[in-house]
């Protein structure tokens, strides 16, 4: 009999976060202007990735799903991560996604910059919670699929049109 | 509690009707365009939220055009045209008249065919949807991205202004003895928007 070894892959969908243990993997699909958030503790091997869709829950009302927003989504999954036993000091990051992804001639588009603005409050959020980034695929105007392997720690970027990338 | 909450039977066929002319009117522009028959079908009309309405048109990974306004006026909307990557390509060679087949990948000839037809597909949507309603819908220039299909359907609810994650979807069907395209159009009314449209047809939010 033919053994096949399927590796098991968890999805992660828009405004949501997961936390796994290795050899899991963890994929989101699709980021466009938002951005993949994956921290990783190398040696207890606990990981987590969200894929949040707004930088700043100061702004809106509505926070029915923490997990929207880039201020609150990183510092409720690194709670979670914790609690399952990661290590604080040990973690790092990569992220990817923000990317500007209509273009048109005369645009308000350019001056919101949503994606931008996404990826440099995951940088701040990252940064005042004190983990450092290791890796980094943000901007341009294309999509992105991240996959995140627990057992590596590595990050697979997959795009429409351009080799796999590894952060 | 957003506006969306509010909604009841009568509001979503409402809705759902003024989505069917629209759609109505953009097939007749579809046809004028391509000198022939276009009928029209609207399978499925519903609001939906954004986690939902990937799996509803495709796959998140799944290549798409898609077209994008902002709509100013008495009731500020977005409003975008949707079109799996098959149909893009067929609407390119029909517009071009080239043998179907033809587009193969998107090249900037394709991708200002793709949005100057959905700048007239989306216009006659609207206007039918602006008669109806006695508003006064005035869209922006078209925005126009190819890409996978979440990445696309999330920066066009966020792009530009983020006013929800839900949307009023109608998907459509145009269809001739020779060909279907499918697309979806969406409509995201910014919060008190929605409250106008229902008003103009004579329905109030609680």
């Amino acid at each position: 009999m033919e053994a096949v070894i399927k590796l098991e892959e968890a999805k992660v969908g828009i405004a949501d976060w997961r936390v796994a243990l290795a050899p899991e993997r963890l994929v989101t699909l699709g980021l466009g202007s938002c951005v993949g958030i994956a921290l990783y503790d190398p040696v207890s091997r606990w990981g987590g990735l969200a894929h949040i869709m707004l930088p700043d829950s100061r702004q809106f009302q509505d926070h029915g799903n923490r997990a929207k927003f880039a201020d609150l989504a990183i510092p409720d999954m690194l709670a979670e991560m914790l609690r399952r036993g990661a290590r604080r000091s040990r973690l790092v990051a990569r992220i990817a996604g923000g990317a500007q992804m209509f273009t048109s001639v005369d645009r308000h588009l350019s001056f919101l910059n949503i994606g931008q603005r996404n990826t440099a409050m995951v940088r701040q959020t990252l940064e005042g919670l004190g983990i450092p980034i290791a890796g980094a695929d943000t901007g341009g105007n294309f999509g992105r699929t991240m996959i995140f392997d627990l057992a590596t720690g590595q990050v697979h970027i997959r795009t429409i049109g351009r080799p796999l990338k590894t952060i | 509690m957003e506006t969306w909450d509010k909604l009841n039977a009568l509001h979503l066929d409402a809705l759902k009707e003024i989505g069917n002319i629209g759609a109505g009117n953009a097939a007749t522009a579809l046809a004028n365009m391509l000198g022939g028959r276009i009928q029209m079908t609207v399978p499925r009309a519903g609001v939906l939220p954004l986690q939902e309405i990937a799996s509803l048109v495709g796959y998140e990974e799944e290549p798409v055009a898609c077209v994008e306004f902002s709509v100013s006026g008495p009731a500020p909307s977005k409003i975008f045209f949707l079109l799996n990557e098959p149909s893009a390509f067929l609407l390119i060679d029909l517009l071009l008249g080239k043998p179907q087949g033809t587009t193969i990948e998107l090249d900037e000839m394709g991708s200002s065919v793709l949005t100057e037809m959905g700048n007239i597909l989306t216009g006659s949507f609207l206007n039918a949807f602006a008669g109806f309603c006695h508003l006064t819908f005035t869209p922006s220039v078209p925005a126009f991205a190819f890409d996978m299909l979440g990445a696309v359907l999330s920066a066009a609810f966020l792009e530009g202004g983020y006013f929800s994650d839900r949307a009023l979807v109608i998907e459509t069907r145009f269809y001739s003895e020779m060909v279907t395209i499918s697309g979806h159009f969406f409509l995201i009314p910014e919060n008190e928007a929605l409250g106008k449209i229902l008003q103009s047809l004579g329905l109030e939010l609680d």
